[in-house]
């Protein structure tokens, strides 16, 4: 019985069929499809968690005497009354911060979406190495775990922050409550993790060279599958230096060691039994792979916009060349630039230069890639669906984060502004609202195509239109606090200089409460339109790429029985095409 | 359309270039760290490192050349068509023993420094020591799983079906030996 059982399996592995097991269908699954959905769905569930803790540091941040109803069950030490600790605070902060960026801005949008689309848009059947794909998503999850542990042990979450500088971070409880167990499961979870997007990446980018199908050079890959081949590349090198500065973080943790804790150092009137290290060799190895991490988080978002962004406008994008080689050479200048968030680590002024100007310079390809995506919008037939709307608003929040990068990149100006809502603002508009727009317009362009439904216009544009308005209003107002020198990372401000910001600070706590409650529209409509949705035709955008060739959804080989084959660019519309205004690239007419 | 046989021997060979690629820039954070707190405190420990530990390379290269020698033999058979690789699977199994001996050499050249009263948290240059060695025999067990796999397919496919698998693995084990190598150096001069 057995043996029958395995030769079926075999045949079914042979033919690429689903496997007939539950287990290996969904939960052990070597699909790359599967695999893409079982990531967007940590995702979901991460970004509900972040954003639950976002609220809670808000309701504090406005009103800090609130006792917040049931917080005190949760965390009888750290809010009893249910009105917030400053130690609270801060691991709600850590928490928020590491599974916001790590969970949801890394595996939504590369790793998520990418693994999903990269091997159908290259014409593979499925990523190079399946059984590390499947690996990559579960140490995943196991970090996830892990991170997520923290909370439930007895001294609570790490409050360290994302970054987790040491040497708080590494001389255990008696720097706060947090810093004993949960400090060390955060080292732990983020050394998990990066051996998760370790094999990730290499899965990408041996797929993107090795396995594209005949015809589809390089140069006819769609914008996506380059942002997140280049995304890729930046990560295998971000994450395998990350993980060694975490092994090095956990080991002057648990084994006693001193590779950044200086000698000396007394914290909680305790001498500590450690001598010799260097805290800030901590921050380069961290912000050496931190750096990166923000192009890990908006270039998937660059791709992704390009690509649907063409699709909407019915014309070929400005300058694809240059598009692409803007995203090469961002990634390329992330890894020269980490020094710009050290300008007040006590840096030489000489070394503050070096790294303020290739910061400057990365701006341009920045803005070449915003003025060529405005540039393209000039003159275009805009198809107005919630995709493209997500895709305009990408725009909006990455040029208004972008350009309060410009003030932070020289060294004079940041020293002023680091330390405030000023860095806040800008950050979470750049990376964490943009790569949010970029998730969003994925969701509401690919949804179609992964479940064969479509999913509610008229809902997602009131929910772009409330989350438009209501991120302006908790971010923008963070720069003005951060220039009036609102400090960050404090819990409260009702007894110090800043007492008069505290209406401002309400202001931000509705909308963030706001935006919160609108992002119910799109999870109602995820969950509705996968059931009851109008049913999808394979090519419903009227788009040129691999993925719009096959069924809705996919077959677990991507491609049936024919294998595609690629006699043109992504980038054939506003042409006469037997369909329509387009050509597909696998349309062999005028090739 | 290119075959599928010759699609999954480039991409397991551009995979093990990748993850060279991973593992280099792991250990080149390492160095940096080792570089940067042998510069920053004044508690660094010179010590002598075990002399075990050249025995141990001397037993790595060889393991190298031992895999280097079942490659004509693969190639040899792969060009016959189906035909199993006779001989490859001696020289395969006598590298994994070699990287076996290799790791037990190892844990003998901690229990030494142990001995010695030189543990992790002793002094910054003896756990860099840990560290680079540990690392890197965890590496090696990675290629010995490896070789253990490739093992498994010459008794069960063509040598033309597992060629692509020697060649994914022979690449990924001469890189351990000449990472070691890399590690030998910079422990010998710098500690």
């Amino acid at each position: 019985m057995t043996h029958v059982r395995e030769t079926k399996a075999k045949i079914a592995e042979l033919k690429r069929e689903a496997p007939a097991s539950f287990l290996r269908r969904y939960v052990f699954s070597l699909d790359h499809k599967v695999i893409g959905k079982q990531y967007l769905g940590l995702a979901l569930v991460a970004v509900t968690v972040g954003m639950i803790l976002s609220w809670l540091m808000r309701l504090h941040l406005g009103y800090p005497k609130l006792a917040i109803p049931g917080l005190s069950t949760l965390y009888p030490s750290g809010a009893a009354g249910g009105v917030m600790t400053p130690e609270l605070y801060l691991s709600l902060m850590t928490m928020h911060g590491t599974i916001m960026v790590f969970f949801v801005l890394t595996t939504a949008p590369f790793a998520g979406f990418g693994n999903y689309f990269l091997p159908i848009q290259v014409g593979a059947e499925d990523m190079a190495f399946p059984r590390f794909n499947m690996m990559s998503f579960w140490v995943t999850f196991v970090a996830f775990l892990v991170l997520l542990a923290a909370f439930f042990v007895p001294e609570g979450a790490p409050l360290s922050g994302w970054t987790a500088y040491a040497p708080l971070s590494a001389v255990g409880k008696d720097a706060g409550p947090g810093q004993g167990l949960g400090q060390t499961l955060w080292g732990l979870s983020i050394a998990i993790f990066c051996i998760g997007q370790l094999l990730g990446s290499l899965n990408f980018i041996a797929t993107t060279l090795d396995l594209r199908t005949k015809g589809m050079t390089l140069g006819r890959m769609p914008y996506s599958t380059w942002a997140w081949f280049i995304t890729s590349v930046i990560g295998l090198i971000a994450f395998a230096v990350l993980l060694p500065a975490c092994i090095l973080l956990v080991l002057d943790r648990v084994a006693g060691t001193s590779f950044f804790i200086p000698a000396g150092l007394v914290i909680s009137d305790r001498l500590q039994p450690h001598a010799g290290g260097s805290p800030l060799l901590w921050q380069h190895l961290f912000w050496f792979f931190g750096h990166p991490e923000v192009y890990i988080a908006i270039l998937p978002g660059f791709g992704i916009v390009s690509h649907i962004l063409a699709a909407h406008i019915r014309k070929p994008l400005l300058g694809p060349r240059v598009l692409i080689g803007c995203m090469a050479a961002i990634g390329f200048l992330s890894y020269v630039v980490w020094g710009h968030h050290m300008f007040l680590s006590g840096m030489n002024p000489f070394s503050a230069m070096l790294f303020s100007v290739p910061t400057l310079i990365i701006t341009i390809p920045a803005t070449i890639a915003t003025l060529l995506w405005i540039g393209s919008l000039y003159g275009a037939k805009l198809r107005f669906t919630a995709a493209s709307l997500f895709c305009l608003g990408f725009i909006s929040v990455f040029v208004s984060g972008g350009i309060s990068g410009f003030f932070l990149a020289q060294p004079s100006i940041d020293i002023y502004l680091h330390g405030t809502y000023f860095v806040v603002g800008h950050f979470h508009f750049v990376m964490g609202v943009a790569a949010m727009f970029g998730i969003f317009a994925a969701t509401y362009f690919w949804f179609p195509k992964m479940f064969g439904r479509f999913m509610n216009e008229t809902l997602g544009k009131w929910h772009f239109a409330l989350t438009l308005i209501g991120v302006y209003g908790i971010f923008m107002p963070m720069h003005y606090l951060g220039l009036a020198g609102n400090v960050r990372r404090y819990s409260a401000f009702t007894d110090d200089y800043m007492q008069s910001a505290q209406p401002l600070h309400q202001f931000i706590t509705i909308a963030a409460l706001f935006t919160g409650a609108v992002q119910l529209l799109f999870f109602i409509n995820l969950i509705w339109s996968r059931f009851r949705g109008p049913a999808a035709p394979d090519n419903p955008w009227e788009a040129t790429t691999l993925e719009w060739t096959t069924t809705t959804p996919p077959p677990p080989n991507n491609f049936g029985d024919t294998h595609p084959i690629v006699y043109r660019g992504p980038d054939e519309y506003g042409v006469k095409g037997p369909n329509g205004d387009y050509l597909m690239q696998t349309d062999p007419a005028g090739a | 359309m290119i075959p599928v046989r010759v699609e999954a021997s480039r991409a397991s060979r551009t995979g093990v270039w990748v993850g060279i690629a991973a593992i280099t820039m792991t250990f080149t954070a390492f160095t940096s760290a080792f570089v940067v707190r042998q510069g920053s405190g004044t508690d660094w420990i010179h010590f002598r490192i075990p002399a075990l530990l050249y025995v141990n390379t001397l037993i790595l290269l060889a393991s190298s050349g031992a895999l280097e020698l079942a490659r004509p033999r693969m190639t040899r058979a792969a060009a016959l068509g189906d035909a199993p690789a006779q001989g490859a699977s001696t020289w395969v199994a006598v590298t994994l023993g070699l990287g076996l001996l290799f790791v037990c050499g190892q844990v003998l050249a901690w229990r030494n420094l142990v001995a010695q009263g030189l543990v992790l948290a002793t002094g910054p240059s003896n756990a860099f020591f840990y560290v680079f060695t540990v690392v890197h025999a965890l590496h090696v067990l990675g290629g010995i799983a490896g070789l253990i796999y490739l093992l498994r397919r010459l008794g069960q496919v063509p040598a033309s079906l597992a060629e692509p698998v020697y060649g994914a693995t022979a690449l990924y084990w001469h890189f351990m030996a000449v990472l070691w190598l890399y590690l030998l150096l910079l422990l010998t001069v710098r500690l």
